[in-house]
């Protein structure tokens, strides 16, 4: 029973995965500016998706946000992974 | 080993060279600004937006026969796909004036990595990132709060004060000094050092090399400065680094000391006191912030869109048709990113502040490979200098509309900003 419980939830929160295109990255910072849990920046400034880029489900606007600030479009949502 | 890169002879053979191709000086009223457009003039000083929003419905590429001939781009696509196409635009020179380096300059230019092209601009960028990432700059926020703190007290008992003279130039000028390791108190030199550069693109040539000379003089005594005490900051860094396996030679260390010096100043400077004059200009805008400081990092993305201080040019590397305007070789291209940044195709609402905007693709820090080193750091300064006034100093209005002073060039800010303190 428990088991089948953080299965069902781990489905759920495996919605949205995080990706930068590090050839388009520029370091402008906005994901880690307005998403601080889910991005954060290399020793160049880089943008770097923090572990491994699935977003709980309550940070999916923080997410969002980041993509949607990037100068550069380098930030993708890969939805129903 | 005593270290000669900096010795006499070897600079002043260089500085006595200076080819490259100058233009005739043109100034005065434009007649048209679809086919004679001029940044130096005092009508684009006083409103570049109406000039740049007209412009972009009906042409939308200018053209100029001033400074040798050049194109200004008004659309977000335009100025992106400029940004990012160094195949046919060159950062060789990046200020439109009346002489364009020698194309052998490229791809290292004058002041690197600003000044450069591909492959040279990625490795000479690369040395520098890690002092002006968020998580280095940060380490300077107490002390540019400090500084702030003690410029609004310098303040007290007045009933007008200059934002521009007297808070918002202070707190660039005082970081960046910090940063290069230079005394404090040649602020004020720094100052005209920047403006010369900037400001004065239609000054005589002649007196454009005598200021140019007196930077590269003031900054070679700092890098001997430093060659005898060597301090933990940018000049002892850029003395000691290597590129390819080599130490950077004189052009380049004092290229790129100059780079940091005048980058961060006028533009900084210019960001804070738009903001400034905006918030006393629209007391909702500040009421609400004063409100809800949260807000703040939001309202100042708005802002930098809304006033983005920098313009940036490049050089035609060969002829090309670009979206219609038959652009030639070594023509200039002013990549206008205020101009992008109130284009209606790009922003709803493009020409109002809306400082909770909350999707907000501004390119004030540019686009592409040249993005501002320095954006992290601004966006620092603009925090703390906002935060630490409306804290301070919450009501505010303009005491004389009519008497705030813009600059011209490819800096958009207000150089005289007088504030009423209080209702």
């Amino acid at each position: 029973m428990s088991s089948r419980l953080r299965a069902s939830s781990a489905e759920r929160n495996a919605g949205v995965k995080i990706q930068i295109d590090a050839g388009v990255c520029q370091g402008h910072g906005r994901c880690y500016d307005l998403a601080p849990s889910l991005f954060g920046d290399d020793e160049e400034g880089y943008g770097k998706v923090l572990g491994d880029g699935v977003v709980p489900l309550e940070k999916e606007d923080d997410a969002r946000r980041a993509q949607l600030n990037c100068p550069e479009h380098a930030i993708s949502l890969i939805e129903g992974t | 080993m005593a270290d000669n890169r900096f010795a006499q002879q070897h600079w002043e053979k260089r500085n006595a060279e200076s080819p490259g191709i100058r233009s005739e000086i043109v100034t005065g009223p434009v007649t048209d600004w679809a086919t004679d457009f001029s940044h130096a003039e005092p009508e684009w000083a006083a409103d570049p937006y109406s000039i740049q929003d007209d412009l972009r419905q009906r042409c939308p590429i200018a053209h100029t026969n001033r400074f040798g001939g050049g194109w200004l781009v008004t659309r977000y696509e335009d100025v992106a796909a400029i940004a990012h196409d160094t195949e046919h635009f060159s950062s060789r020179s990046i200020i439109m004036g009346n002489f364009r380096p020698p194309r052998e300059l490229a791809p290292i230019g004058g002041s690197p990595p600003i000044t450069s092209d591909p492959p040279f601009h990625h490795d000479a960028r690369t040395l520098l990132l890690p002092a002006f990432t968020k998580t280095a700059v940060g380490k300077r926020e107490p002390a540019a709060r400090q500084l702030c703190h003690s410029l609004i007290d310098a303040l007290e008992g007045q009933e007008v004060v200059d934002a521009a003279a007297d808070y918002a130039q202070h707190i660039p000028v005082r970081v960046i000094a910090d940063m290069l390791g230079f005394p404090a108190q040649d602020g004020p030199q720094f100052r005209d050092f920047a403006k010369d550069t900037l400001e004065g693109i239609n000054m005589p040539l002649s007196e454009r090399v005598t200021r140019k000379s007196a930077l590269f003089y003031y900054l070679l005594a700092q890098v001997h400065d430093h060659l005898d005490n060597p301090r933990d900051d940018l000049t002892t860094f850029l003395i000691n680094a290597e590129l390819h396996g080599r130490k950077l030679d004189v052009s380049h260390v004092v290229g790129t000391m100059t780079l940091l010096l005048i980058a961060g100043i006028d533009t900084t400077w210019s960001a804070i006191g738009a903001s400034l004059w905006h918030l006393a200009k629209y007391s909702r805008d500040r009421e609400r912030l004063i409100a809800n400081p949260e807000l703040l990092p939001t309202a100042i993305e708005e802002l930098l869109r809304a006033y983005a201080p920098v313009t940036m040019a490049r050089l035609v590397k060969q002829d090309v048709n670009f979206g219609g305007a038959e652009m030639k070789v070594d023509d200039w291209v002013l990549v206008s990113f205020p101009a992008a940044n109130r284009d209606p195709a790009q922003f709803d609402r493009a020409g109002e502040v809306i400082i909770d905007r909350e999707v907000n693709r501004h390119a004030a820090f540019g686009l592409g490979i040249h993005r501002c080193l320095g954006s992290h750091l601004a966006r620092m300064e603009l925090q703390v200098a906002l935060e630490v006034w409306l804290q301070r100093i919450p009501a505010f209005t303009l005491a004389d509309p009519a008497d705030v002073r813009w600059s011209a060039g490819q800096v958009r800010g207000p150089r005289a900003l007088a504030l009423r303190i209080g209702g």
